[in-house]
C-alpha cells in the first residue's frame, strides 16, 4: 500500500469537456431552432413552402428566363404580341435588355456622350476619397476630410458642370439618373450634418432670438413635405422672379432637400444632446472650457455617437427621397428608369418591371451599405455602454 | 484629450455656472468681461453666418432681366428651349441614346430649323403637368410642345397662345375582341365593366356618354394609371377608356396586343397643340406658320428625300412654298430666312412623314390617321395657304 496525500478537495480544475452531441452540429441547431415545437415546426414549414414557391420562380424571371441583350422591344416579346417577337408563347423573364439599352441614361441621364468621363471621374474620385474616409485604420483623417467635403464638391462642380478650364458646359437639366441620386443626396448629407448640428445648438441655446430662429425654422421645415418644398421652389419661385431670370432647377432642389433634411438632422441631434447629462456640461464648465470647447471636446463626441442610428436613418431616407425630384421633372434613378418606360420601342409587358427591379436593386445597395457601415461604426465607437 | 489653452483658460479661482451663452454670466472679478465677451463673440459669429446665407440667397437672384422679343433671345441664344412632357409614348420620349423623339419634339425641331436652319439647335426641358403653364409664362421655355389640350381657359387667362392641332385628340375606348367578340363600336358596350382612372375627365365624359346613349355600365374605378393597366390587362374589366393616343401607348405593353382593339368612337374632344407665351405676336406667327407649312408640305407632296428636287418643280405654288421665288419676301417678313420650309422638311419631314415615323405605321404605336388626316383625305388638319 502506497502512502497517499489523502485531499477531500480536487486540486485540478476538471477539463472542460466537449458539448454533448446532442446539443451540436447541424442536428441540434434545426431541433432548436426549428422545430423546437409545434409552433416552430409549423411556421418552418409554412417558411419552406414561400421559398419554394417564390425563389424558383424570381430565379427563373431574373435569370433563366432573363434577356440580356437586344436591339428593341422585340427581344421581350413573344410572336404572338408583336411582329418580329423572337421568344416563344407564354414567356415571361427580365427584359434587362432594356436596362442594357438604357444603362447610360440611368448613371448620367441625358449628359453628352462625349463628355461622360467627367461624371465617371467625379465617381472615382469620390470612391477613393470616400473608401480611406470610412476605414479608421488609414492615417490622415484630416486631409481627408478636407478634400472629401470642401475640395471634392468644388472640383465636382467645375467638372461635372464645366463652362471653366476649356470643358464645354453642361446645363443641369441635361444631368440625371444615378449622377443626380448620388450629388444630391451627398450634398445633402454633406451640408445637412453640420447644419443640422448648429440648428440643434440653436434650438437648445439660451439666446433668445437665436432660440427662436432655430425653432421656427425647423418647425416650419418638418411642418411640410419635401414635395411642397421642391415644388414651391419649382414652380412658385419663378412667378416671383423677374421675368427672364432663371434660377437653376437644379440648385433649387439641392438647396431645398439639404435645408430640409438639416431640419431633419437637427433633431435627431438634438436628441442626442438631451441624453447627455448634466454633470457632462458642469463638468467641461469646470475644466474652465469655453462653449464651442465644451461642445467639441465633450459633449458632441458623446452625442453624436448616441444617435448614430437616427443620422444613418436620416442620411437612407434622404437617398430615397431624392427620387422626389421627379415631381420637378428632375429626373434621379428612379425618374430616368421611368421615363424610359414611355419609349415606344421598348413597350412591352415585362419593360417597367425589369426597369423597376433594377431601379430598386440600385437603390438598395446603397442603403444596405450606409446600413451595414453604420453598425459597424456604432461597435466601434460603443465605448462606454457595451451591454 | 482636452485642451485647456490660452491665458483666460487658466489662473483663475472662480465659481462659474455656465460659461458664455450657455447660462447667464455668473462670476466674479475679471471673469464676467471674459464671460461677456464670449457671449457678444457668440452673437457676432451668429450675425455673420445670418448675412452669409441671405447674401448667397440674393447673389442666386440677382441676375439680369432681358425684355427682348423672343426671336432676338433665342437667336442670341442660339437655340429654341422646348417643353416636353416627362414621357409619353410616340410624342415625347427618350430614345436609348437620351434624346427627345415623337410629334411634339419634331415639332420644336421644325420650329428650330426655320429659325436657325437647323433642326438640332433646341433643346428639350421635361416638365410635368403641374409646371407646364408656370414654365412657359415664367420664360423658362419658349415653347410649350407637350400634348396639352387647347382650351379656351389656357387662351385667355393663363396667358397662353395655342398655335393650332398638331393632334386631334379625344377620349376612346379600347376592347379585348376575344372577350368581347363582334363588338365594333361603343354603342355596343351598354352592361361592360369599365376601367377609368378616378379623378380625372375622363370619368366624368364616360358617364356622360353612356348616359347620353341611354346604356348601362360598371365604373371600375382606380387611382393610379399603372393599376388601370394592370386591372384591364388581368381581365377585370372589358373596356378601358382613356385618351386615344394614350390607349395606343398601353396596348403596346399588353400581355396580348393583338387581342386588343381600339374602337373608333372618339367621345370628347382633346385638341393638342404647341403654345406660346401671349404679347410676342413675331414669335407667335413662326411657331404657328412652321405648324401651316408642315400641313402644306405634306399637301403639296414635299418630303425630306424629295424637297431639293421639288425646288426645281414647275409648280409655282411649290416654288413659292419653297421660297424659290424671285424677289419673294415671305420668309424674311414672318422674321425667318426665305428657305425656312425647306430647313423644316428637311429637318423633319412634312406633316405625314412626322405622323407615320412617331405615332403611325412606322412606329409600335400604329395610331390610324383618322380625323388627323389632311382635309383633302376627309381629315381635319388644314392650312391656309403660304402666298
Amino acid at each position: 500500500m502506497q502512502e497517499h496525500d489523502m485531499s477531500w478537495v480536487r486540486t485540478e480544475m476538471v477539463l472542460a469537456q466537449p458539448a454533448p452531441a446532442g446539443v451540436t452540429g447541424m442536428g441540434a441547431w434545426v431541433r432548436k431552432n426549428l422545430i423546437g415545437s409545434v409552433s416552430d415546426t409549423i411556421m418552418t414549414i409554412i417558411g419552406i413552402a414561400l421559398v419554394a414557391l417564390i425563389v424558383p420562380q424570381v430565379i427563373n424571371w431574373a435569370f433563366i428566363n432573363a434577356q440580356w441583350t437586344g436591339p428593341d422591344r422585340t427581344v421581350c416579346l413573344t410572336a404572338a404580341q408583336a411582329q418580329g417577337g423572337i421568344q416563344p408563347d407564354g414567356w415571361s423573364g427580365a427584359c434587362w435588355a432594356f436596362v442594357n439599352a438604357k444603362f447610360g441614361q440611368i448613371l448620367f441621364g441625358t449628359y453628352p456622350t462625349e463628355e461622360r468621363w467627367r461624371p465617371i471621374l467625379v465617381g472615382i474620385l469620390l470612391f477613393v476619397l470616400l473608401v480611406p474616409m470610412l476605414m479608421p485604420k488609414v492615417p490622415r483623417k484630416g486631409l481627408n476630410a478636407v478634400l472629401l467635403l470642401i475640395v471634392l464638391p468644388i472640383v465636382s462642380f467645375f467638372l461635372l458642370s464645366g463652362g471653366a478650364f476649356g470643358l464645354p458646359h453642361v446645363e443641369t437639366p441635361r444631368w440625371g439618373g444615378l449622377l443626380i441620386t448620388l450629388s444630391l443626396s451627398f450634398v445633402a448629407i454633406v451640408v445637412s450634418l453640420p447644419l443640422g448640428i448648429v440648428l440643434a445648438l440653436g434650438r437648445r441655446s439660451n439666446m433668445p432670438i437665436v432660440k427662436m430662429l432655430c425653432v421656427i425654422f425647423i418647425e416650419a421645415v418638418r411642418g411640410v413635405p419635401l414635395i411642397t418644398v421642391l415644388f414651391m421652389a419649382s414652380v412658385m419661385l419663378p412667378l416671383f422672379l423677374p421675368a427672364g431670370v432663371t434660377f437653376d432647377k437644379y440648385l433649387r432642389a439641392l438647396i431645398g432637400v439639404s435645408l430640409f433634411s438639416a431640419a431633419y438632422m437637427a433633431e435627431v441631434v438634438r436628441g442626442g444632446l438631451q441624453a447627455i447629462p448634466k454633470g457632462q456640461y458642469e463638468g467641461a464648465d469646470s475644466l474652465g472650457l469655453g462653449y464651442w470647447q465644451k461642445m467639441y471636446f465633450v459633449v458632441m463626441p458623446q452625442a453624436l455617437k448616441l444617435v448614430i442610428p437616427g443620422i444613418v436613418n436620416t442620411f437612407i431616407g434622404m437617398f430615397k427621397d431624392s427620387s422626389l425630384v421627379s415631381i420637378i421633372s428632375m429626373f434621379d434613378l428612379l425618374g430616368i428608369v421611368k421615363q424610359n418606360f414611355s419609349d415606344p420601342n421598348w413597350a412591352t409587358p415585362v419593360t417597367a418591371k425589369s426597369g423597376l427591379v433594377f431601379a430598386a436593386f440600385i437603390f438598395w445597395l446603397f442603403c444596405f451599405g450606409m446600413s451595414r457601415y453604420s453598425m459597424y461604426t456604432e461597435r466601434r465607437l460603443d465605448t462606454g455602454h457595451k451591454r | 484629450m482636452l485642451f485647456v489653452n490660452g491665458r483666460r483658460r487658466v489662473g483663475y479661482d472662480v465659481e462659474f455656472r455656465g460659461m458664455g451663452w450657455n447660462g447667464s454670466c455668473v462670476h466674479t472679478g475679471k471673469r464676467i468681461r471674459v464671460c461677456l465677451k464670449n457671449r457678444e463673440k457668440g452673437l457676432w459669429v451668429m450675425k455673420h453666418i445670418a448675412i452669409g446665407i441671405l447674401g448667397a440667397a440674393t447673389l442666386g437672384l440677382m441676375a439680369s432681366a432681358a425684355s427682348a422679343t423672343t426671336l432676338d433671345t433665342v437667336k442670341a441664344k442660339g437655340f429654341i428651349q422646348c417643353g416636353v412632357s416627362t414621357g409619353l409614348a410616340g410624342f415625347s420620349a427618350p430614345d436609348d441614346k437620351g434624346d427627345w423623339q415623337g410629334i411634339d419634339a419634331d415639332f420644336c425641331r421644325a420650329v428650330a430649323a426655320a429659325v436657325f436652319g437647323d433642326g438640332t439647335k433646341v433643346k428639350f426641358t421635361p416638365l410635368s403637368a403641374k409646371e407646364r403653364f408656370t414654365a412657359l409664362q415664367s420664360g423658362e421655355v419658349d415653347i410649350l410642345s407637350r400634348n396639352t389640350t387647347w382650351t379656351i381657359n389656357r387662351d385667355t387667362a393663363l396667358g397662353l397662345n395655342f398655335v393650332g392641332t398638331t393632334y386631334y385628340d379625344g377620349q376612346g375606348f379600347m376592347i379585348n375582341a376575344k372577350k368581347l367578340p363582334g363588338v365594333n363600336s361603343a354603342l355596343q358596350l351598354s352592361g361592360a365593366a369599365v376601367c377609368v382612372q378616378s379623378g380625372t375627365t375622363t370619368e366624368l365624359n364616360l358617364a356622360d356618354y353612356f348616359k347620353a346613349n341611354k346604356m348601362e355600365y360598371n365604373p371600375v374605378v382606380f387611382e393610379k394609371l399603372e393599376e388601370v393597366n394592370a386591372a384591364y390587362d388581368a381581365g377585370r374589366c372589358d373596356v378601358y377608356t382613356t385618351d386615344q393616343s394614350g390607349l395606343y401607348g398601353i396596348r403596346l405593353t399588353l400581355g396580348a396586343p393583338a387581342d386588343h382593339v381600339v374602337l373608333p368612337e372618339i367621345i370628347s374632344k382633346e385638341p393638342l397643340g404647341p403654345a406660346v407665351r401671349q404679347g410676342d405676336d413675331q414669335w407667335y406667327h413662326i411657331v404657328k406658320w412652321t405648324y401651316f407649312a408642315l400641313l402644306d408640305a405634306e399637301e403639296l407632296g414635299i418630303t425630306k428625300a424629295n424637297v431639293d428636287e421639288m425646288k426645281n418643280s414647275p409648280s409655282p405654288e411649290i416654288k413659292r412654298v419653297l421660297g424659290q421665288e424671285a424677289d419673294t419676301k415671305i420668309g424674311t417678313d414672318l422674321g425667318v430666312s426665305n428657305d425656312w420650309v425647306v430647313n423644316i422638311v428637311k429637318a423633319v419631314g412634312n406633316y405625314g412623314e412626322m405622323f407615320d415615323r412617331n405615332v403611325g405605321s412606322g412606329s409600335p404605336l400604329k395610331i390610324a390617321r383618322g380625323i388627323n388626316a389632311l382635309w383633302t383625305k376627309g381629315g381635319l388638319q388644314y392650312a391656309p395657304p403660304i402666298r
